[in-house]
């Protein structure tokens, strides 16, 4: 039962079935871009992201993050009210005043994002036009970046995707061979990798998004890239231009994703597969023993992942293969096939996928199917247990650190504790009729 | 533009959302794009509710702009009609749609659909939740009461005609709906009221109603008003249209539950009302020697309207607290704050800048808040114990037990909920006196977390904003010396501060530094200290 590192590759990469998904217009149950925020503003404590938008972005941001742990958190909406779309001359104005106020109630303040909602969108705010304008007010103490995290134009993760993106034009070139890692880790578990990294030889390595936002990394043609989500097509793309190399690798999720992750780049920078294995081979057994005792809970039992985060097929590939999971159905809100290549080849022929949302429709064929485990967001999870069907919040997937091979077995758990908890419960009377 | 960091209230869709979700037969075609079904997390999550709320989204994009939006419209709203077979359909949209005008009411009202709809116009950019469901409310009775308004000029029905007809009155519950504070448990106490009364509880709404239970709303005598925030323009119009009478009072603390009982007395011709049941409790409580301690003790109170009203009241006269801060969030209902405040010598704080009233929190340097989930979080920072008496909620105020605010239990409930917090504050209190005994276990663990036994200068921070990165999360303090306003605590001085109990530090820190700035002293010793506290008695 044991996952090789590489026969993996050699009999099902390329040859899989490219399974057909099915794609759906209609209700989308999935947050939008602006929600990105609540994690991106921990990675960059020096940046503030100013959303223009309404109160409904306000109100999501708030019920996306929960608890209002932060008197002052580093985010905030600058609410648009109707005189604002009366005049868009006014709305600029107006703007640049409450950026004026926000940046001096809070000096520390590097890097100001200004992030883009479905209002400023279709009343075509220009906030390109208006970071470059502030750029040129607040020149020397802060830099304005812009970006979409609109629902009209982003779902969830995208809004990652869109704030790394207009982060690209700002790194410095590099001609030096360096390997980039692209998208938020929890810190530990960043740390650890750049243990690893330095274990294995390959060095220097850098972050985008990097903890402090006015430390930019490099990048320039000798630049390997090493996506650590696969939602960052984007960013990806806009790096490729600046000269940089894509490394296309499975995402480093449960054991064999890592493995394969850290080979990769292993490879690139042509690292002693011997050596490789040595630094590589006492992590994947560790991490197999840890997904040992969750993957008894959850072998044989039917997976049904709602779209999300863009981490469904990375996550079913995991729980498939490594968990011993059935896959009913992997939705994803947006099928990038090259970024999601290797993970494709990873699944079972015929794994049925679908793109894009009519949650009436999928979620009448979550019913038909009956699985033992839902992946689903919060608006669905309450509801679905209520008709009996196991549920796991995905949003946790976007908040926990679950990368790598020390967290596999961390993230086998999260699948596992609904089942085990549906296993723990029992409200029936030890002495028949008596209730 | 207005910079808004956490806000207490949602968007006026989420208002009619609510109205949907607490009705039976009702569903509601949003045209809004991806991202506004977060919403739908409110009640699944926030409510623990067992269903979605009948909600069906458009979730139009970019790409659909272009397009015809108005037919996604229209096909949502077939879909949904055929799908859900709702006995009422509200249409409406969410900010965004209400820029690109597809106005997706007059749309549904075109279809040639039987059922009624409701077209709902709820100004995104000027309005927020409360509004919004009121509004909701108040159009969804309009629409569905609409053939049964009598002729203008016709006797107003008289509330005392259930004596002709030969039956017992009956009232309508109005106001309670989800997401508003223990509405659930609220309406089983005033049932019980009534039914002490001999009343009919006749139609309870939108909390469980359906669009059929809506259409019987007429046959009752009067209507109570319970939540004005949510019932006051649907109460205000039924007296308009119907005659019907509207019952004020909001039975929440045993002197506005005894009013409430003597005004639905005197409208509906009745007896005098019996003497309160023995199952209330509440008034031997707060009377009972146990309770002296907490005569004087200085509340804060910003709420909704209805709740901190209520709250001031029940705290000044009820508990014999002193109210040091009254205010809300609803501008609605500013005028009635206003003048509870003003009963109290006080000046209603009516702002939805929570920043502010965080700082009127601090300046008041209350041992008690009572407020929403937001002054709770400001409250913790502080180190002030807190009662959460009102929205916006946490999953925590829908408690599985019965709780209620309104009526006898709601009194009861209401005094374990404030008192419990404070009487955490004494054990601090009795830790702060102990933990130098050798007995004392080190690592006792405070109700507030580590380090509030320890700490000298009083949790209430001074008022220069501290504004460092992420850390104001924490409970943090400021060192006792020297202080913002330029005087020093000397060792004797410090030593002094740290004997005072922890949750009048605080002020006593701050008299004490006010008192050697207007003496224009340099150091605060041991001496000052008592100085201060005798010149701050007098």
């Amino acid at each position: 039962m044991s996952v090789s590192l590489t026969s993996a590759a050699g009999s099902s990469a390329g040859t899989a079935i490219d399974p057909k998904p099915i794609q759906e217009n209609g209700q989308r149950e999935v947050f939008c871009g602006l929600t990105s925020i609540v994690w991106l503003h921990r990675r960059m404590p020096d940046a503030f992201f100013l959303v223009v938008g309404s109160r409904t972005c306000a109100h999501l941001i708030q019920s996306a993050a929960g608890v209002m742990i932060f008197a002052e958190p580093r985010f905030g909406t600058a609410i648009l009210g109707e005189r604002d779309l009366a005049g868009l001359a006014d709305a600029n104005e107006e703007l640049d005043r409450v950026v004026q106020e926000l940046l001096a109630r809070r000096p520390e303040i590097r890097t100001l994002f200004l992030v883009g909602s479905c209002p400023s969108e279709v009343i075509k705010l220009d906030l390109a036009k208006a970071a470059e304008r502030l750029n040129r007010q607040h020149r020397g103490h802060v830099q304005v970046v812009s970006y979409s995290g609109s629902g009209i134009e982003t779902a969830f993760t995208q809004g990652e995707d869109n704030a790394l993106t207009a982060l690209v034009p700002l790194l410095p070139s590099s001609a030096e061979k360096q390997l980039l890692l692209v998208g938020t880790l929890a810190d530990g578990v960043e740390d650890r990798f750049l243990t690893l990294f330095e274990r294995l030889g390959i060095d220097p390595v850098s972050s985008l998004p990097p903890r402090r936002s006015t430390e930019l990394p490099s990048v320039g043609p000798a630049t390997q890239v090493l996506l650590c989500q696969p939602f960052l097509g984007t960013t990806a793309r806009a790096l490729k231009a600046r000269g940089a190399q894509l490394l296309s690798s499975p995402y480093p999720l449960g054991v064999e994703g890592s493995c394969r992750w850290f080979e990769r780049a292993a490879e690139a920078f042509g690292i002693d597969p011997a050596h490789t294995r040595s630094v590589l081979d006492p992590l994947a057994e560790r991490g197999r023993a840890a997904v040992a005792p969750h993957r008894r809970v959850l072998e044989g039992k039917k997976l049904f992942l709602l779209p999300d985060s863009q981490m469904e097929l990375a996550l079913g590939r995991f729980l498939q293969r490594e968990c011993g999971m059935e896959l009913v159905e992997i939705g994803t809100p947006y099928l990038d096939r090259q970024l999601q290549a290797e993970e494709l080849a990873l699944l079972p022929a015929g794994t049925q996928l679908s793109e894009g949302q009519h949650l009436e429709k999928q979620l009448e064929r979550v019913r038909a199917a009956k699985p033992d485990l839902v992946v689903c967001g919060m608006g669905l999870a309450n509801p679905l247990e209520a008709e009996g069907i196991a549920t796991k919040w995905s949003i946790e997937l976007v908040f926990s650190p679950i990368h790598g091979c020390d967290q596999a077995g961390d993230l086998a758990e999260l699948f596992a504790r609904p089942l085990r908890r549906r296993q723990a419960l029992n409200f029936a009377s030890s002495q028949p009729g008596n209730l | 533009m207005e910079l808004t960091l956490w806000t207490y209230e949602g968007p006026p869709h989420v208002g009619a959302m609510r109205i949907a979700a607490s009705m039976e037969g009702v569903h509601y075609v949003l045209h809004a794009p991806q991202g506004d079904t977060y919403a739908d997390l409110l009640f699944t999550m926030i409510e623990r509710r067992n269903k979605r709320p009948p909600v069906t989204y458009t979730s139009f994009q970019a790409r659909d702009l272009g397009g015809d939006t108005a037919d996604l419209v229209k096909r949502s709203i077939t879909d949904a009609v055929e799908r859900f077979q709702p006995q009422a359909l509200l249409v409406g949209e969410s900010c965004t749609a209400e820029l690109i005008q597809d106005q997706p009411g007059t749309l549904a009202q075109g279809m040639g659909f039987k059922l009624p709809i409701v077209n709902l116009e709820l100004p995104a950019y000027s309005k927020k939740e409360n509004w919004g469901a009121a509004e909701t409310f108040y159009q969804l009775c309009r629409t569905l009461l609409k053939g049964q308004i009598p002729a203008p000029g016709s006797a107003k029905p008289s509330p005392q005609r259930w004596r002709a007809e030969g039956r017992r009155p009956r009232l309508n519950l109005l106001g309670p709906s989800l997401l508003g504070f223990r509405c659930r448990d609220d309406v089983l106490e005033v049932k019980r009221l009534l039914e002490e009364l001999n009343i009919d509880s006749h139609v309870v709404a939108p909390l469980g109603a359906s669009p059929a239970d809506l259409q019987r709303i007429p046959e009752a005598d009067a209507n109570l008003c319970l939540y004005p925030e949510l019932a006051e323009s649907t109460c205000a119009w039924l007296e308009r249209q119907f005659g019907m009478a509207t019952v004020r009072t909001v039975p929440i603390g045993i002197g506005a539950i005894q009013e409430f009982r003597q005004e639905l007395c005197d409208l509906l011709g009745l007896e005098p009302p019996p003497a309160p049941p023995e199952r209330l409790r509440m008034p031997w409580y707060s009377q009972s020697v146990d309770s002296t301690y907490l005569t004087g003790k200085r509340v804060f109170i910003f709420a909704d309207g209805t709740h901190a009203i209520a709250a001031a009241r029940i705290a000044s006269q009820e508990l014999g607290f002193e109210v040091v801060g009254l205010g809300s969030y609803s501008r609605e209902q500013a005028r009635a704050v206003r003048a509870a405040a003003q009963q109290l010598g006080l000046e209603a704080l009516i702002t939805d800048n929570y920043l502010e009233v965080e700082q009127a929190m601090a300046a008041a340097a209350p041992e008690l808040v009572l407020g929403t989930q937001m002054e709770r979080h400001s409250a913790k920072r502080l180190g002030i114990p807190c009662a959460v008496i009102s929205a916006p909620l946490h999953v925590q105020d829908v408690p599985a037990r019965h709780a209620p605010q309104m009526g006898w239990e709601g009194a009861n409930a209401i005094f374990d909920s404030w008192v419990h917090p404070l009487m955490m504050g004494l054990e601090e209190h009795l830790l702060d006196m102990f933990r130098h005994d050798f007995e004392f276990v080190e690592g006792h663990m405070s109700h507030k977390g580590a380090g509030s036994t320890s700490n000298i200068s009083g949790n209430i921070p001074s008022n220069t904003a501290s504004n460092t990165i992420a850390s104001t999360a924490v409970n943090k303090s400021p060192a006792a010396a020297p202080n913002s306003e330029g005087c020093r605590w000397t060792t004797s001085g410090e030593a002094e501060l740290a004997r005072i109990p922890f949750f009048v530090r605080g002020k006593v820190k701050r008299n004490t530094e006010a008192f050697a700035q207007e003496k224009g002293l340099s150091e605060i010793t041991d001496e000052i200290l008592y100085e201060a506290k005798a010149h701050f008695s007098r």
